[in-house]
Protein backbone atom coordinates (compact mmCIF):
# COMPACT_ATOMS: atom_id res chain seq x y z
CA UNK A 1 0.00 0.00 0.00
CA UNK A 2 1.17 3.48 -1.05
CA UNK A 3 1.83 6.00 1.79
CA UNK A 4 -1.01 8.31 0.88
CA UNK A 5 -3.62 5.13 0.53
CA UNK A 6 -2.23 4.51 4.01
CA UNK A 7 -2.80 8.15 5.13
CA UNK A 8 -6.25 8.21 3.16
CA UNK A 9 -7.52 5.22 5.26
CA UNK A 10 -6.11 6.42 8.71
CA UNK A 11 -7.61 9.86 8.19
CA UNK A 12 -11.28 8.42 7.77
CA UNK A 13 -10.80 5.91 11.09
CA UNK A 14 -9.80 8.87 13.09
CA UNK A 15 -13.03 10.45 11.70
CA UNK A 16 -14.86 7.59 12.60
CA UNK A 17 -13.53 7.54 16.33
CA UNK A 18 -14.67 11.28 16.40
CA UNK A 19 -17.88 10.36 15.55
CA UNK A 20 -18.57 7.11 18.19
CA UNK A 21 -16.48 8.92 20.81
CA UNK A 22 -18.81 10.47 23.71
CA UNK A 23 -19.51 13.69 24.25
CA UNK A 24 -19.09 16.19 26.97
CA UNK A 25 -22.15 15.25 28.46
CA UNK A 26 -24.05 13.53 31.25
CA UNK A 27 -27.03 11.82 31.42
CA UNK A 28 -29.52 11.60 34.04
CA UNK A 29 -32.91 9.36 34.68
CA UNK A 30 -34.81 11.25 37.44
CA UNK A 31 -37.07 8.14 39.37
CA UNK A 32 -37.64 9.47 41.89
CA UNK A 33 -40.48 11.76 43.09
CA UNK A 34 -38.97 13.10 46.41
CA UNK A 35 -37.90 16.45 46.97
CA UNK A 36 -34.41 15.66 48.27
CA UNK A 37 -33.59 13.54 45.64
CA UNK A 38 -35.00 16.04 43.32
CA UNK A 39 -32.69 18.53 44.59
CA UNK A 40 -30.11 16.64 44.25
CA UNK A 41 -30.85 15.66 40.73
CA UNK A 42 -30.84 19.97 39.71
CA UNK A 43 -27.93 20.49 41.81
CA UNK A 44 -25.60 17.63 40.03
CA UNK A 45 -27.28 19.01 36.56
CA UNK A 46 -26.55 22.77 37.00
CA UNK A 47 -23.48 21.71 38.26
CA UNK A 48 -22.50 20.07 35.59
CA UNK A 49 -23.12 22.64 33.53
CA UNK A 50 -20.67 25.17 35.13
CA UNK A 51 -18.14 22.13 34.36
CA UNK A 52 -18.92 22.51 30.81
CA UNK A 53 -21.36 19.76 30.19
CA UNK A 54 -24.34 19.79 28.43
CA UNK A 55 -26.71 17.70 30.36
CA UNK A 56 -29.87 16.08 29.48
CA UNK A 57 -32.59 14.84 32.07
CA UNK A 58 -34.64 11.76 31.70
CA UNK A 59 -38.02 11.84 34.02
CA UNK A 60 -39.76 8.68 34.46
CA UNK A 61 -41.83 7.13 36.96
CA UNK A 62 -42.38 9.27 39.94
CA UNK A 63 -40.35 11.84 39.09
CA UNK A 64 -42.83 12.86 36.50
CA UNK A 65 -45.66 14.20 38.93
CA UNK A 66 -42.64 16.80 39.47
CA UNK A 67 -43.12 18.37 36.79
CA UNK A 68 -47.00 18.92 36.89
CA UNK A 69 -48.07 22.51 37.05
CA UNK A 70 -49.60 23.65 40.10
CA UNK A 71 -53.24 24.14 38.92
CA UNK A 72 -54.27 22.29 35.50
CA UNK A 73 -57.79 21.24 34.63
CA UNK A 74 -57.63 18.56 32.24
CA UNK A 75 -60.10 16.69 30.53
CA UNK A 76 -60.37 13.89 29.10
CA UNK A 77 -59.26 11.53 31.79
CA UNK A 78 -59.89 7.95 32.86
CA UNK A 79 -61.09 6.80 36.45
CA UNK A 80 -57.15 5.33 36.30
CA UNK A 81 -55.87 8.87 35.34
CA UNK A 82 -58.14 10.45 37.62
CA UNK A 83 -57.12 9.01 40.65
CA UNK A 84 -53.41 9.41 40.15
CA UNK A 85 -53.86 12.77 39.13
CA UNK A 86 -55.54 13.33 42.13
CA UNK A 87 -53.02 11.36 44.95
CA UNK A 88 -49.94 12.22 42.91
CA UNK A 89 -48.42 15.55 43.83
CA UNK A 90 -49.15 18.65 41.67
CA UNK A 91 -45.68 19.71 41.04
CA UNK A 92 -42.69 20.80 42.25
CA UNK A 93 -44.36 22.76 45.68
CA UNK A 94 -45.50 19.29 46.61
CA UNK A 95 -43.25 17.22 46.82
CA UNK A 96 -42.43 15.68 49.95
CA UNK A 97 -39.01 14.41 51.55
CA UNK A 98 -37.94 11.06 50.94
CA UNK A 99 -37.50 10.41 54.92
CA UNK A 100 -38.31 12.14 58.02
CA UNK A 101 -41.59 13.49 56.06
CA UNK A 102 -43.81 13.36 59.16
CA UNK A 103 -46.84 14.09 57.92
CA UNK A 104 -45.53 16.77 56.20
CA UNK A 105 -44.06 18.69 59.15
CA UNK A 106 -40.40 17.10 57.78
CA UNK A 107 -40.82 18.92 54.68
CA UNK A 108 -41.83 22.40 56.26
CA UNK A 109 -39.36 22.50 58.47
CA UNK A 110 -36.60 21.53 55.54
CA UNK A 111 -38.12 24.54 53.36
CA UNK A 112 -37.18 26.93 56.14
CA UNK A 113 -33.98 25.38 56.77
CA UNK A 114 -33.07 25.70 53.08
CA UNK A 115 -34.24 29.34 53.13
CA UNK A 116 -32.56 30.14 56.68
CA UNK A 117 -29.64 28.47 54.94
CA UNK A 118 -29.71 30.18 51.91
CA UNK A 119 -30.03 26.50 49.65
CA UNK A 120 -32.16 27.26 46.45
CA UNK A 121 -35.43 25.71 46.15
CA UNK A 122 -36.66 22.92 43.87
CA UNK A 123 -38.64 25.90 41.88
CA UNK A 124 -35.44 28.43 41.85
CA UNK A 125 -33.53 24.84 40.65
CA UNK A 126 -36.00 24.19 37.48
CA UNK A 127 -35.40 27.91 36.72
CA UNK A 128 -32.06 27.85 36.76
CA UNK A 129 -31.92 24.99 34.80
CA UNK A 130 -33.69 26.55 32.42
CA UNK A 131 -31.91 29.24 32.14
CA UNK A 132 -28.69 27.05 31.69
CA UNK A 133 -30.47 25.00 29.16
CA UNK A 134 -30.59 21.78 30.90
CA UNK A 135 -32.69 19.58 28.43
CA UNK A 136 -36.07 18.05 30.08
CA UNK A 137 -36.48 14.68 28.59
CA UNK A 138 -40.33 13.02 29.90
CA UNK A 139 -40.94 9.70 29.50
CA UNK A 140 -43.91 9.30 27.35
CA UNK A 141 -44.76 6.08 28.71
CA UNK A 142 -45.01 7.31 32.69
CA UNK A 143 -47.12 9.96 31.47
CA UNK A 144 -49.80 7.46 29.79
CA UNK A 145 -49.91 5.18 32.81
CA UNK A 146 -50.38 7.95 35.25
CA UNK A 147 -52.74 9.72 32.86
CA UNK A 148 -51.40 12.71 32.60
CA UNK A 149 -51.70 14.99 29.62
CA UNK A 150 -48.97 17.08 28.33
CA UNK A 151 -50.47 20.04 28.92
CA UNK A 152 -50.62 19.95 32.10
CA UNK A 153 -46.80 19.43 32.55
CA UNK A 154 -44.43 22.78 33.21
CA UNK A 155 -43.73 24.96 30.26
CA UNK A 156 -40.05 24.61 30.22
CA UNK A 157 -37.76 25.81 27.40
CA UNK A 158 -35.79 22.29 26.40
CA UNK A 159 -38.81 20.08 27.09
CA UNK A 160 -39.07 16.76 25.08
CA UNK A 161 -41.44 13.80 25.66
CA UNK A 162 -39.69 10.95 24.72
CA UNK A 163 -39.26 6.97 25.26
CA UNK A 164 -36.60 4.56 26.49
CA UNK A 165 -34.37 4.17 23.34
CA UNK A 166 -33.82 8.49 22.99
CA UNK A 167 -32.72 8.00 26.17
CA UNK A 168 -30.51 4.76 25.72
CA UNK A 169 -29.26 6.89 22.38
CA UNK A 170 -28.12 9.82 24.61
CA UNK A 171 -26.85 8.20 27.29
CA UNK A 172 -24.73 6.06 25.11
CA UNK A 173 -22.89 9.62 23.75
CA UNK A 174 -22.47 10.39 27.22
CA UNK A 175 -19.23 10.84 29.51
CA UNK A 176 -21.30 10.55 32.94
CA UNK A 177 -25.10 8.96 33.55
CA UNK A 178 -26.86 8.65 36.70
CA UNK A 179 -29.48 6.95 37.72
CA UNK A 180 -31.59 8.94 40.65
CA UNK B 1 8.00 44.77 46.48
CA UNK B 2 4.33 44.05 46.27
CA UNK B 3 2.59 41.11 44.03
CA UNK B 4 -0.82 42.62 43.66
CA UNK B 5 -2.86 41.36 41.43
CA UNK B 6 -4.52 43.21 38.81
CA UNK B 7 -8.64 42.07 39.14
CA UNK B 8 -11.09 42.89 36.23
CA UNK B 9 -13.72 41.48 37.79
CA UNK B 10 -14.70 41.52 41.41
CA UNK B 11 -17.89 38.81 42.37
CA UNK B 12 -19.30 39.18 45.72
CA UNK B 13 -20.80 35.18 46.40
CA UNK B 14 -21.11 35.34 50.21
CA UNK B 15 -23.59 33.81 51.56
CA UNK B 16 -24.36 31.45 48.52
CA UNK B 17 -24.75 27.52 49.07
CA UNK B 18 -23.79 24.94 46.73
CA UNK B 19 -23.58 24.80 43.41
CA UNK B 20 -24.51 29.04 43.28
CA UNK B 21 -20.65 29.93 43.63
CA UNK B 22 -19.89 28.18 40.64
CA UNK B 23 -22.19 28.21 38.95
CA UNK B 24 -22.38 32.38 38.86
CA UNK B 25 -18.17 32.32 38.64
CA UNK B 26 -18.48 29.80 35.26
CA UNK B 27 -21.22 32.17 33.87
CA UNK B 28 -18.98 35.48 34.51
CA UNK B 29 -16.07 33.75 33.43
CA UNK B 30 -17.69 32.81 29.60
CA UNK B 31 -18.50 36.78 29.70
CA UNK B 32 -14.77 37.76 29.91
CA UNK B 33 -11.63 37.78 27.53
CA UNK B 34 -8.91 35.41 28.03
CA UNK B 35 -5.77 36.65 30.43
CA UNK B 36 -8.85 38.52 32.67
CA UNK B 37 -9.11 37.65 36.46
CA UNK B 38 -12.02 37.12 38.36
CA UNK B 39 -11.83 37.23 42.40
CA UNK B 40 -14.72 36.06 43.96
CA UNK B 41 -15.68 36.19 47.00
CA UNK B 42 -17.54 33.19 48.60
CA UNK B 43 -18.77 32.33 52.68
CA UNK B 44 -19.07 28.23 50.87
CA UNK B 45 -17.14 25.75 52.93
CA UNK B 46 -17.15 23.37 49.94
CA UNK B 47 -15.18 26.72 47.73
CA UNK B 48 -12.30 25.26 48.53
CA UNK B 49 -12.23 21.69 47.07
CA UNK B 50 -15.46 22.44 44.68
CA UNK B 51 -13.31 25.85 42.66
CA UNK B 52 -9.89 24.30 42.02
CA UNK B 53 -11.90 21.09 40.42
CA UNK B 54 -13.95 23.56 38.41
CA UNK B 55 -11.01 25.66 37.49
CA UNK B 56 -9.15 22.26 36.66
CA UNK B 57 -12.23 20.80 34.60
CA UNK B 58 -12.91 24.22 32.68
CA UNK B 59 -9.40 25.17 31.98
CA UNK B 60 -9.07 27.90 33.72
CA UNK B 61 -6.27 28.70 36.26
CA UNK B 62 -6.53 29.83 40.08
CA UNK B 63 -3.84 32.12 40.75
CA UNK B 64 -4.22 32.49 44.58
CA UNK B 65 -6.75 32.14 47.28
CA UNK B 66 -7.01 34.43 50.33
CA UNK B 67 -8.23 32.24 53.15
CA UNK B 68 -10.11 33.60 55.84
CA UNK B 69 -12.71 32.48 58.12
CA UNK B 70 -16.08 32.50 57.28
CA UNK B 71 -15.07 34.45 53.57
CA UNK B 72 -12.17 33.24 51.21
CA UNK B 73 -11.54 35.28 48.53
CA UNK B 74 -10.56 33.20 45.04
CA UNK B 75 -8.74 34.86 42.12
CA UNK B 76 -9.21 33.48 38.55
CA UNK B 77 -7.39 33.81 35.88
CA UNK B 78 -9.59 32.94 32.35
CA UNK B 79 -7.04 30.99 30.15
CA UNK B 80 -9.45 30.15 27.29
Amino acid sequence: MDVNETIESLKKQMAELKESTEKNQLSMVVFSGDLDKLLASFIIATGAVAMGLDVVMFFTFWATSALRKKKAKVKGKDFFGKMFGFMLPKGSTKVKLSKMNMGGMGTAMMKTLMKKKNVQSLEQMIDLAAELDVKIYICEMSMDLMGFKREEMIDYPHRNFVGVATFLEVAGNSKIQLFI
Amino acid sequence: MSDEIKVDVEMDLKGLACPMPVIKVSQQIKKMTTGQILAAETTDPGAHTDFPAWAKTSGNEILKIEKGDPESKFFIKKLK
